[in-house]
């Protein structure tokens, strides 16, 4: 059982996201993250999607997404050189003065942007893999999280190399 | 100019429809009214339910799309039990459902319900139209859909102004559908094949398991021709009855947990499995991992999802039923006898033969094999659920595909009534019977109105036994005899038949079923049997939930 990575390209039609995750529920297999957006090809979009499960339930899930008519192809790219990125946005306590600096002084080593700042608070944005974010998260709880929003994954493979050319 | 509505009735004649089985209301108005004029028939049914049931059977026995039509709301909603029917046995049907206007979507506005939602789960693909222009090629793809790759149910969700609206619209000629994301792959891979044919080559103890996906892929003469050539016997699921004659000296019945003995005990024995156009139900294996564990399994299917879904496979085949066993056969360059296998098979035969007590009480089985020497394996069988539906696969003696026509996956009660009325409308040169319990019968019996109002010549068998005789069944096996909410007060089905102007007759002695069998046969139009059979009969052999299949109580010689 480990995370894996599914690259779905998808028509882009509505109500194919609800095609997609509703078989998800309905055959009992867990999202653990989703993202979706246009893609390069004007009519289609992209769907990451990370889930767990062994490696015959994986297989399931990528012959059943690949039954819906609207789905195009189905890749998990887990095998490949990839890189994956998150991206969160986090309201995080800042009081003027020192816990301030120490905030400015951590997203600056973590290369978070502050986007906003209030009297009492900061936003940050990030993006990293989620190792990165959740250490980041980790490390700010510390100063009081108020508000945490956090997108699936997504990930593109490394080289020349496409998912839609990538077996 | 066209409204929608004709453009959707001119869809349905191009895509070759003549009958579709519908209900009217609100929203369908513009859709009854072209068909006030067309030349389409139309089956007013008596609950939407029967129509999504006789476009079922219709497909079934045909093997065309069947049509089936219904207003918005309720009406759509009537027609989900009868998709998941559809859908959980691979049938091709299209159901069309009125939707209120596109501006009140998602309003809660009368008689709206999400339709496309509710339907998700259970249909192949389906559709909301929301502009005109698209009906046409909606209407193209979705029958495309529906009768190609593995078949299924689709669903073409038509808002009223869809309908109403008028559009400059001709149909072009000849249109390809094209789907980038359905592309199902017909022919099998040939190193998988001689894979396949190696294994056969090497295995001592074949057996081949076939099941609706032969039916349905009309690939019967090419099983038939395999299994004869190479001399391996055949056992069939619930749904591949009729894909080998029953008294072909090959044929082993059904498998699984009301199948023969000699199928169960072949499946366990066997060490290759030659799987085609069967998901490994759980109906069929038992416990899974006992199920022919020593074989080893070569999967035929359409479906690549069905492959190594349930129990890992050695040598997957994804493909047509048909076409793969054809090309299995020009393939295969030697022949292999399995002389030790196919006695030890007989032996079981002989000993335990499929069986009942004759002993001049009127038991559900001398019914079904009265009417199986009357109709001489001709006719269609269709059946409702439960004991009627096993015994009928258990002692009708079937010969040909499509004449058997059940409720599968989903296990249906009242499927049987009005899929009995679809299958006549595909085959209306045959004698078309529908095998049905008290219980199962009264959750249709408003198609009593349909059958009367057309004439439609459907004999209905009733087995009555005043129980719910499965879950009886299953009372008295399992639960101590405690029959809780199984027995049914007694009705005079006769009566209710007479009183929609339907001719019937009661039988309670052996000695009169055969004269009222063929009474039924005779008359022109519906005719309804009670047949008061012995109430507290059991469905054997049987293997009890989560046993293996060879672990079978009953139908022993003792």
């Amino acid at each position: 059982m480990k995370p894996h990575t599914l690259s779905v390209l998808v028509e882009n039609k509505p109500g194919v996201l609800s095609r997609v995750t509703g078989l998800f529920s309905r055959r009992g297999f867990n999202i653990e993250s989703l993202a979706v957006g246009t893609c390069e090809e004007p009519e289609m979009s992209r769907i990451t999607i990370v889930c767990i499960g062994d490696d015959a339930q994986i297989e399931q899930v990528m012959k059943q997404l690949n039954k819906l008519i609207d789905v195009i192809k189905v890749s998990d790219i887990t095998e490949n050189d990839r890189v994956e990125r998150e991206l969160a946005l986090i309201k995080v306590t800042a009081e003027p003065g020192s816990s301030r600096a120490e905030i400015m002084q951590i997203a600056s080593i973590f290369r978070a942007q502050i986007i906003d700042v209030g009297s009492r608070t900061v936003v940050l944005s990030v993006t990293g893999d989620t190792e990165k974010i959740d250490a980041l998260e980790k490390l700010l709880r510390q100063y009081g999280v108020k508000e945490l929003v956090r997108t699936g994954k997504i990930a593109i493979l490394r080289g020349t190399k496409t998912v839609k050319s990538a077996k | 100019m066209k409204t929608g509505a004709k453009i959707l009735i001119e869809g349905l004649q191009r895509e070759g429809v003549e009958t579709i089985f519908g209900y009217p209301g609100g929203v369908v108005l513009p859709i009854y009214d072209e068909l006030y004029n067309s030349s389409l028939r139309h089956i007013l049914v008596r609950h939407e339910q029967a129509a999504a049931h006789a476009a079922d059977g219709f497909a079934r026995a045909s093997g065309r799309v069947g049509v089936c039509l219904a207003t918005s709301g309720p009406g759509a909603c009537n027609l989900v039990t009868g998709i998941a029917t559809a859908y959980m046995d691979s049938v091709s049907i299209v159901a069309l459902t009125g939707q209120v206007p596109t501006s009140l979507l998602g309003n809660d506005a009368f008689q709206e319900s999400d339709i496309t939602g509710i339907t998700l789960p259970i249909t192949k693909h389906n559709y909301l139209v929301k502009r005109t222009e698209e009906l046409g090629h909606v209407i193209r793809e979705a029958f495309y859909i529906s009768r190609t790759g593995r078949p299924g149910p689709v669903l073409i969700d038509l808002p009223k102004d869809v309908s109403t609206k008028e559009i400059e619209y001709e149909y072009p000629e000849s249109e390809q559908v094209n789907l980038r994301g359905y592309q199902p792959t017909y022919r099998g891979h040939t190193r998988q094949i001689d894979k396949a044919i190696e294994m056969m080559m090497e295995a001592e103890r074949p057996l081949l398991y076939v099941g609706g996906g032969v039916i349905s892929s009309n690939a019967s003469a090419e099983l038939v021709s395999l299994a004869e050539m190479m001399g391996i016997p055949v056992t069939t699921t619930l749904m591949g009855i009729g894909a080998i004659p029953c008294d072909h000296p090959l044929n082993l019945g059904m498998l699984g947990m009301h199948g023969t003995r000699y199928a169960n005990y072949a499946v366990t024995e066997s060490d290759l499995l030659i799987a085609i156009g069967v998901r490994f139900d759980d109906r069929v294996t038992g416990k899974l991992d006992t199920f022919a564990s020593q074989a080893r399994i070569i999967h035929v299917d359409i479906d690549p999802a069905e492959i190594g879904k349930n129990k890992r496979v050695d040598v997957p085949i994804v493909g047509d039923s048909k076409a793969v066993l054809q090309e299995m056969r020009e393939r295969i360059q030697k022949r292999k006898e399995y002389e030790r296998w196919l006695s030890r098979i007989r032996t079981w035969k002989e000993k335990f033969p499929m069986k009942y007590p004759r002993d001049g009480v009127l038991r559900p089985q001398f019914v079904i094999e009265q009417l199986s020497e009357l109709l001489a394996g001709e006719g269609i069988i269709v059946s409702e659920v439960g004991q009627n539906q096993m015994w009928t696969a258990q002692y009708y003696c079937f010969r040909h595909p499509r004449t058997w026509i059940t409720s599968g996956g989903l296990g249906t009660m009242g499927y049987g009534f009005p899929a009995a009325m679809g299958a006549h409308f595909a085959r209306p040169d045959q004698v078309v019977f529908d095998i049905a319990g008290d219980g199962s019968f009264q959750m249709n019996i408003q198609e009593l109105g349909t059958v009367s109002h057309y004439q439609i010549p459907v004999k209905v068998a009733i087995l009555n036994n005043r129980f719910l005789g499965m879950v009886r069944q299953w009372q008295e096996l399992f639960y101590d005899r405690r029959y809780s909410y199984t027995e049914l007060p007694a009705v005079d089905f006769v009566k209710i038949a007479n009183a929609y102007g339907i001719d019937g007759m009661r039988v309670e002695d052996t000695n009169d079923v055969r004269p009222a069998l063929q009474a039924a046969i005779e008359t022109d139009g519906p005719f309804i049997l009670d047949f008061r059979v012995e109430r507290e009969e059991n469905v054997f052999p049987m293997v009890p939930a989560g046993a293996a299949i060879n672990e079978m109580i009953g139908g022993l010689n003792e």
